[in-house]
């Protein structure tokens, strides 16, 4: 009961501390950026180039960067810049990494040392734990940026996929017919 | 009197429904097997919460998942025994994935736990008892998708006119709410009189489909005996998916449920008659959901309807009726329209089998998928489809990954029917197309809205960095000043002592002039 009591309160304290820094925070910026940013994965990974998606958003709005350098975001994500900004999609540029499926960072609890160097670096503070304490990730907000792998000193952090149940089940395709193979 | 009665456009009639061969034996019980597996997920909403470990004892009719928020459902007993596991077990699901289950294994006792009837009383409980009663009674739509029954009974502030008792079964093959209602139709009317008391409908429309009119005689027969008042039983046109609920309401009552409206809200609720009758035994006997009747058809030896434990193994029940499971080249839960094909014979009946199909590969009605062709854009799809939606245009985007497309040509009113892939001669897998599209339309709002989650969370990690950066640099400044005064203080000391200093100086000096006046003159120069 009391644990409830406490996690409601710390539910409902969070909230209020994000409701108050989306205000206080609310980025006044080109509208353009913010609708690029909207488009954005929000892996928060870097590997634009940029630290985060929203500079990247910047960049892409005052013709700095190019539109295909987001991996996590991949052709869906191109796609749908290109038509924002109508220019043609092009393919991801490799040099910022390739497009994978996505996983989340999972601590080996066994081996974490309770360092906090993996809570700094993630980008959105999706690991809990305190000094010398085992640190755990919570998967529901982990977005797979992988910036906590390399500080790890003890290298306990693994990425792993995410396991569907039934709930998150979705139907494939159907088998493509072979009388349904588009005529080269 | 004849009741004028509304056609839907579209829908499919078969030229054999095989209903035939099923409803030729009466109902008996299933025997009783060494393992009941119960998945603590048989209905739409959500999973219950286990209250047992294994190694528990239980009895007959014992609670034993409850029910963990509004649209969800307990899970009891369905006879005496151990429990053995509580954790993974294959499901009967599309996905073939398993799921959390309560595996309990029977003492052959079938000893009940204490039941309680309101027969008497329910007419004087207020509705919201009555429905958590049925609640409590674990009661999900029996007729296929399996929506918790009380969630149903709840009208809000919609006044309610009409209760319509679905015993259409238009789909082919099953038959186990036809037996019901011929065996068990007094049941079923008494069950709609709890449910009119619990939504103050004014009446009831019972709809059975005239290739049924043994289900019908039962039912008027029971109408009969039982005189409530303004209830009538309704033969309603053979025509699949007459039992639909949209299509339903809109024979009977003329009136189109709004798209993105619930039949509640213009006045009408359904129940199925299966459903109706699980009610009845709740309310009357004490008695939760824990076994159904259920259709074994197809290519067995002996098609029949049987009564069935929840958690039964499916191949128990094939054999039974002297077919080979493991000869089997499909084994459907559900019928040839709407159901889908197991991943393994032993799988258990959940709370939404209506029927097990075996296809042994001689059904000539259950032939698989032919080679699908290209569209040749016949509209054959459109004047089937009994939702009028233009199932061709659908396809065409769902296979061409535009689903908001698909969106804007209301994939979402698509009720899986299956009348266009019936119908297509090209027989594109159509239903399969926006099974898929829903479901790349339900993924990509979830990402998004995780996205949307991710940036708050960054941004309020930036946040956070930058008031810690000014917490500290305040506290900086709080040192430097402490600081500061510390030296100033020190200086102020410095400053006293050389007054003290000064102060001792001068005392000296004046002591001095005295001693030099009280001494001779000729010392002194001044
Ligand atoms: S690469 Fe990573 S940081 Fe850059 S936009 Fe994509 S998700 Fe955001
Ligand atoms: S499956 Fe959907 S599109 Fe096809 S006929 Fe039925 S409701 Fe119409
Ligand atoms: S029925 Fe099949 S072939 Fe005809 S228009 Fe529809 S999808 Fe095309």
């Amino acid at each position: 009961m009391n644990a409830i009591l406490v996690l409601g309160i710390l539910a409902v304290v969070f909230g209020l501390l994000l409701g108050f820094a989306a205000v206080r925070f609310r980025v006044e910026g080109d509208p353009l950026a913010e609708r690029i940013n909207q488009i954005l994965p929000q892996t928060q990974c870097g590997q634009c180039g940029y630290p985060g998606c929203r500079p990247y958003a910047e960049a892409i709005a005052i013709g700095e960067a190019d539109i295909n350098q987001c991996p996590p975001g991949g052709e869906a994500t191109i796609e749908a810049l290109a038509d924002l900004l109508g220019v043609e999609p092009k393919p991801l540029n490799e040099e910022h990494g390739v497009e994978k499926e996505k996983r989340v960072a999972r601590i080996n609890e066994e081996l974490c040392i309770g360092c906090t160097l993996c809570i700094q670096a993630c980008p959105v503070d999706a690991i809990v734990g305190a000094a010398k304490q085992m640190h755990t990730v919570i998967e529901k907000e982990c977005t797979g940026c992988e910036l906590c792998l390399p500080p790890c000193p003890v290298d306990c952090i693994d990425m792993v996929p995410l396991q569907t149940d039934i709930a998150h089940w979705q139907w494939p395709a159907p088998e493509p017919s072979p009388a349904l193979e588009p005529r080269s | 009197m004849k009741r004028e009665l509304f056609s839907f456009t579209g829908g499919i009639r078969f030229d054999d429904y095989h209903k035939r061969e099923s409803t030729r034996q009466a109902v008996v019980a299933a025997p009783l097997p060494a393992r009941l597996v119960l998945p603590l997920h048989q209905h739409i909403g959500e999973g219950g919460e286990a209250l047992v470990q294994p190694g528990d004892k239980v009895l007959k009719g014992q609670p034993i998942a409850r029910a963990v928020s509004y649209v969800s459902a307990p899970l009891h007993a369905p006879t005496s025994g151990t429990v053995v596991k509580v954790g993974d077990e294959k499901v009967p699901h599309p996905s073939g994935l398993s799921a959390p289950c309560i595996v309990i294994e029977p003492d052959g006792e079938d000893t009940w736990a204490p039941r309680q009837s309101h027969a008497r009383d329910y007419a004087e409980m207020n509705p919201s008892a009555l429905r958590n009663l049925i609640r409590e009674a674990g009661i999900v739509g029996l007729g296929g998708a399996g929506f918790p029954s009380y969630v149903k009974l709840n009208p809000g502030h919609n006044p309610v006119e009409t209760l319509i008792l679905n015993g259409a079964e238009c789909e082919p093959f099953i038959t186990c709410d036809d037996m019901l209602m011929r065996q068990r139709a007094d049941e079923i009317v008494k069950g709609s009189l709890i449910i009119r008391h619990a939504l103050g409908a004014r009446q009831t429309l019972i709809a059975i489909e005239d290739n049924k009119p043994e289900a019908i005689a039962a039912m008027r027969g029971a109408v009969q005996r039982l005189a409530p008042e303004h209830t009538e039983v309704v033969s309603v046109p053979t025509l699949y998916p007459a039992g639909g609920e949209k299509q339903l309401i809109y024979t009977l009552t003329g009136k189109e449920v709004p798209s993105d409206g619930l039949p509640v809200h213009i006045g009408v609720v359904c129940q199925n008659v299966a459903t109706t009758g699980a009610i009845f035994r709740a309310v009357y006997h004490g008695e939760p959901l824990l076994s159904r009747w259920l259709t074994v058809t197809g290519g067995v030896a002996e098609p029949r309807n049987l009564e069935v434990l929840l958690g039964t193994p499916v191949d128990e029940l094939i054999r039974f009726c002297g077919g080979k499971p493991e000869r089997c080249r499909r084994i459907i839960m559900g019928g040839p329209m709407m159901g889908f094909a197991l991943h393994a014979h032993d799988l258990p009946v959940i709370k939404t089998t209506n029927c097990i199909l075996v296809d042994d590969g001689r059904q000539p009605d259950l032939a698989g998928r032919q080679y699908a062709m290209p569209c040749i854009r016949c509209g054959a799809c459109a004047d089937a489809c009994p939702v009028r939606l233009l199932p061709q245009q659908l396809y065409w985007y769902a296979q061409a990954g535009e689903f908001d497309r698909c969106q804007e040509y209301h994939l979402f009113d698509c009720i899986e029917c299956g009348c266009c892939d019936y119908v297509c001669p090209a027989h594109l897998p159509l239903v399969q197309y926006y099974r898929y599209a829903k479901g790349e339309i339900w993924k990509r709002e979830r990402e998004r809205q995780q996205a949307e989650l991710a940036r708050e969370r960054h941004e309020f990690r930036l946040f956070r960095l930058e008031r810690e950066k000014k917490e500290r640099a305040a506290k900086r400044q709080q040192k430097k000043a402490a600081l500061a005064k510390e030296t100033s203080a020190q200086g102020d000391a410095q400053a006293k002592q050389a007054a003290i200093q000064a102060a001792l100086e001068r005392v000296k000096a004046k002591k001095a002039r005295q001693t030099r006046e009280n001494t001779p003159p000729e010392q002194g120069d001044s």
